[in-house]
């Protein structure tokens, strides 16, 4: 049997993020003596197919209804594709693409399905943060297929297979349920990294008052070329747009370095970036929560320090 | 417009979560339950919607008995009248959720059926599309705007990279996300009539599900913890520190 892993498609472009599900796959299919496909599903997607190609065998379903994602049309030709292919298990790395599709595509396979998965256990069983990542439930899956939603944090990006996969149309037709339809979208404009893919993050809370305020950040996430992201609070006030959120029900980060500048770590944002390799917090509550997570914390405010930090970090390079 | 929205009965959002010894579960001892934050917005959506355009909201929840308690908070909010399925957690996974759920919006026929798009215990983000999917009925999830007219909704999502706006044909299932509303605290007079106000009880028997979970939850264990708590006195200090100790300058 195997592991079909739904690929990313953004812009006709493989999404890197794709990769993550490839290594959780790839450890599933070790562990269960399965292998690893690939699904490209979208319109006019034969270039995201021929990338994806370089990690494993690739079954692409290019249609044109396929266009824009809306679930319900997509989960019949995801559930489709998963029985042409003989797939026993279907998974994507989270975001809110899989998040809208994949428990649909669970309900047409009559499969189990388990979200955020954080590691695969020896004996076939899985991890996933409950709580806000206050608890680690380990789970299983009692139906023979299975469905699942991978946290890029604990999955790194897969290496190339050895050799390059075969691309392989796959005999899946589709058709359009008419029930919605996507009328507009409107992108993030941003120059700045992807925030789940940015080795910096730069990140802010609701001491930083207002628009003006926030600017304070800039000339530090321009210093690392890092990408730039905020509690709920800020998003809620309108300063930046929603997809910058950090946390339990946004985006969940792992970064080298995450600054938490003037945010005082309620629960919900620790959830999001708690697996960061080194945490720099500035707040000028020597109270705050994010202390207690952070490697290094410095008391005071954030409008002196964050300008006097870029100055003494351009000094500490240059010497 | 008939609107069926959930009533999820949670642990108190900003509680510390501890896991009991033997790994069986979590502390429940003191611990303070609330409505799902998430449903709290879908709640708040369905009443603004009905007292604009006439109709009616009904509330359902999947709970304990104590969960009634926090359908009266929908009900307080100005839901009509509350569907109590009963079944405990740990009864549930997401799936066996959705077939009652599904179960439940057969019977009363909503144009639109607004949950919240996850539970913050659980955190899932499951029932809704599974619901849309079992029911065949077209989806809009995290939505942060709706706006209904005949026959269709409008639904703004807030989505990676962006907002999608998208158009359902009712009825159809929305989730509904943190920047939808703000949702209204119920007043003294609302919570003194909500204690009036009907609440049906029904079993999972009497809706005439199979109650076999396709996921079970076997252990609970704590998180890694980070060993954070280290302050440093200066900017040179904490600077000297990211490059000589932690090296990420």
């Amino acid at each position: 049997m195997s592991i079909l892993v739904i690929a990313e498609v953004s812009g006709g472009k493989l999404r890197k993020a794709t990769l993550n599900a490839v290594t959780f796959a790839r450890q599933l299919a070790a562990a269960r003596g399965d292998t690893v496909a690939i699904g490209v599903l979208g319109a006019g997607v034969g270039g995201a197919a021929a990338e994806a190609a370089a990690f494993g065998p690739v079954h692409v379903v290019d249609a044109p209804a396929l266009a824009t994602c809306t679930a319900g049309t997509w989960a019949g030709a995801v559930a489709d594709l998963a029985g042409a292919v003989g797939a026993n298990a279907v998974a994507a790395t989270s975001s809110t693409f899989s998040r809208d599709l994949l428990p649909r595509v669970a309900a047409r396979l009559g499969a189990g399905m388990v979200s955020e998965v954080v590691a695969v256990t020896p004996d076939g069983r899985f991890k996933r943060p409950m709580w806000a990542g206050n608890v680690v439930a380990t789970v299983e899956v009692k139906t023979p297929k299975a469905v699942f939603t991978v946290r890029s944090t604990e999955f790194a990006l897969a290496d190339p297979a050895g050799a390059p996969g075969a691309v392989a149309a796959a005999a899946v037709t589709v058709a359009d349920d008419g029930k919605a339809k996507v009328v507009s979208f409107a992108p993030t404009v941003s120059a700045r990294p992807d925030l789940g893919e940015a080795k910096v993050v730069v990140s802010g809370g609701r001491g930083l008052k207002d628009k003006e305020g926030w600017k304070v950040l800039d000339p530090l996430a321009d210093l690392f070329g890092a990408a730039v992201g905020a509690t709920r609070a800020v998003v809620d006030a309108g300063i930046v747009p929603n997809d910058l959120q950090v946390g339990q029900t946004g985006k969940v980060v792992a970064p080298n370095l995450y600054f938490a500048v003037a945010l005082s770590g309620a629960i919900q944002h620790i959830a999001g970036m708690k697996a960061s390799k080194v945490i720099v917090a500035i707040n000028k509550d020597e109270e705050a929560p994010i202390f207690s997570v952070a490697d290094y914390g410095l008391v005071g405010d954030a409008f002196k320090v964050v300008p006097e930090m870029i100055e003494e970090i351009k000094r500490a390079r240059a010497g | 417009m008939k609107i069926l929205v959930t009533a999820k009965r949670v642990t108190d959002p900003d509680a510390k979560i501890r896991v009991k010894p033997d790994g069986t579960g979590i502390e429940t001892v003191g611990l303070e339950y609330k409505l799902n934050p998430f449903c709290e917005n879908a709640v708040e959506a369905a009443v603004g919607i009905v007292e604009k355009g006439g109709g009616e909201v009904v509330a359902v929840t999947i709970g304990n008995d104590d969960a009634v308690n926090n359908l009266r908070t929908a009900l307080a909010m100005g839901a009509e009248r509350g569907i109590h399925v009963k079944a405990t957690d740990d009864q549930l996974d997401s799936d066996l959720a959705a077939r009652l759920l599904a179960k439940v919006f057969e019977r009363e026929k909503p144009d639109l059926f607004i949950l919240g798009k996850q539970a913050v215990d659980g955190d899932s983000n499951q029932v809704g599309q599974l619901v849309a999917e079992y029911l065949g009925l077209p989806q809009a999830c995290f939505a942060s705007k709706i706006e209904v007219a005949p026959g269709k909704a409008t639904v703004t999502r807030e989505i990676d990279g962006g907002l999608e706006t998208l158009e359902l044909a009712l009825p159809a299932v929305i989730t509904a996300d943190l920047r939808l509303n703000t949702p209204r605290l119920p007043t003294l007079p609302n919570v003194l009539k909500a204690k009036r106000k009907p609440i049906a009880a029904v079993t999972p028997a009497e809706l005439g599900v199979d109650t076999a979970l396709k996921v079970a939850t076997v252990a609970y264990e704590a998180p890694p913890q980070r060993k954070g708590g280290m302050k440093v006195k200066t900017v040179a200090e904490l600077v000297d520190k990211l490059k000589n100790e932690a090296k990420v300058l």
